[in-house]
């Protein structure tokens, strides 16, 4: 086997002038998607761009506008952060459901959108609570919606030459706030048979003002369900509401069959985990 | 092709090592550099027996490349124990018997070095958790679980 190349660039045009010069680089953040589909045989690409000594893929920054997390940082520094874990407690509930402790080191948000995989537990919460993609490439900078990012299972909107820099999160407005729960058969290390983000905003009489339901694991891409999500405004949540919304849900879903759930299984636990979201939403953003 | 120089800091230690793009920390811990306390199980990020810490994470070194280590920080097991003296955390592995062929020990030790550092009170529940990713197949949690618990008593006790 011939040895890869391997650079580390210091900017994000450096990064981008490797990515488009050479068709068989491949971006490396985390590794833990990039470097077990080479051991698993995909072999090894011809260049690692390393994009972890990039300053601002490795910053993250809250201020009133919100939440900017660079595309290298990897997971145990998202959960582990305090103000994300009380601002946006459902992301940090899924990027903490993101592999083990060692893969927490290393994994990271861009890394697990951009492997594309429909059971991606960071997404569906960034997702509900209407995160937007950075990307930097060749024509210079674009901003993508997460819930528009992936096209199919491995496919995503990044161009040749194209990479994630950071995501933007928007700062919850007063009475909002965001869950996520996935379902898996045991009772760690496994990939989500249903997860479930839902980002709710009241108003001051505890009414349901605004709603975004995202769910993975049960299509092709993340779904963002808007009749589940219609269901809950105008409510205080009441059980007609969340009966409907968890309809919307389980309609929404287009899962398949595998060993982990089966098709109607999966229908029926989307509705559920929509539901329990909600009401931990609920229950946060009436606290705040 | 001309190899990647790559200057690193191992267990306190400067080290220098040539490398290709291609290998893990891993692969050049266990074999360039003869540190083969640090142990391969899967190579894929399932086992954790390959455990070290960089730059102050708990990483799984298989899924780390070798060149991205230039200027960087690593302990392993090897940097673990104070010279000839044992961590609390090794201790109770001994006193438990907390192993049988020894190959997750170490990513064990590791592992649970980080969780009591970062939680020095932890739960059954908040230990097994954070060393899901930690596979082993002859020992059996319970003994392992336990040493950690206890040690995290020790060294609590040590502080106070
Ligand atoms: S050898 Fe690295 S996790 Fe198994
Ligand atoms: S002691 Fe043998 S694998 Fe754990």
């Amino acid at each position: 086997m011939e040895a890869s190349l391997f650079e580390a660039p210091t900017d994000v045009a450096g990064a981008v002038a490797l990515l488009a010069g050479e068709e068989g680089a491949r971006v490396l953040s985390g590794g833990t998607d990039l470097l077990v589909q080479m051991r698993l045989g995909a072999g090894a690409p011809r260049m690692f761009v390393d994009v972890k000594r990039i300053p601002r893929l490795a910053a993250l920054r809250i201020d009133s506008t919100g939440l900017v997390v660079g595309a290298a940082v990897p997971a145990v520094e998202i959960y582990g952060n305090e103000q994300i874990r009380s601002l946006w407690p459902g992301i940090a509930e899924a990027t903490d459901l993101i592999g083990s402790s060692q893969i927490q080191g290393r994994a990271t948000w861009a890394g697990n959108l951009c492997n594309a995989s429909p059971a991606a537990d960071s997404v569906p919460a960034l997702v509900a609570c209407g995160a937007v993609a950075v990307i930097a490439g060749p024509k210079g900078e674009r901003e993508v919606p997460v819930g528009s990012f992936t096209k199919g299972p491995g496919k995503t909107v990044l161009e040749r030459g194209e990479l994630v820099v950071e995501f933007k999160v928007p700062a919850p407005p007063p009475h909002a706030a965001d869950a996520y729960l996935r379902l898996i058969p045991r009772s760690e290390m496994d990939i989500a048979v249903v997860g479930a983000g839902v980002w709710l905003e009241l108003d001051g009489k505890g009414v349901v003002k605004a709603a975004r339901v995202a769910l993975g694991a049960v299509a092709p891409t993340v779904l963002t369900v808007d009749a589940a999500a219609a269901a809950l405004v105008g409510s205080k949540l009441e059980d007609a509401a969340l009966e409907a919304a968890a309809a919307a849900a389980s309609a929404a879903a287009t899962p398949i069959d595998d060993k982990r759930g089966t098709i109607a299984y999966r229908k029926k636990i989307a509705g559920v985990l929509t539901k329990r979201a909600a009401k931990i939403a609920y229950e946060r953003a009436q606290a705040r | 092709m001309a190899k990647i120089r790559v200057e690193t800091t191992i267990n306190g230690e400067d080290v220098e090592f040539l490398c290709e793009g291609q290998q893990s920390l891993l692969q050049v811990l266990r074999g360039d550099l003869g540190l083969t306390g640090t142990k391969e199980g899967c190579t894929t990020g399932d086992c954790g027996a390959c455990s070290v810490i960089l730059d102050d994470k708990l990483v799984p070194s298989c899924l780390v490349l070798a060149a991205e280590t230039a200027g960087r920080t690593i302990k392993t097991i090897e940097g673990v124990a104070h010279g000839q003296t044992l961590t609390p955390l090794q201790q109770q592995f001994l006193e438990h018997g907390a192993l049988q062929c020894g190959i997750c020990t170490p990513g064990f030790i590791v592992a649970a070095e980080k969780l009591l550092e970062r939680n020095p009170d932890p739960t059954e529940a908040e230990a097994r958790y954070y060393l899901a990713g930690n596979l082993c197949r002859c020992t059996g949690y319970d003994k392992i679980i336990r040493a950690v618990l206890d040690a995290a008593a020790v060294m609590r006790e040590q502080r106070a």
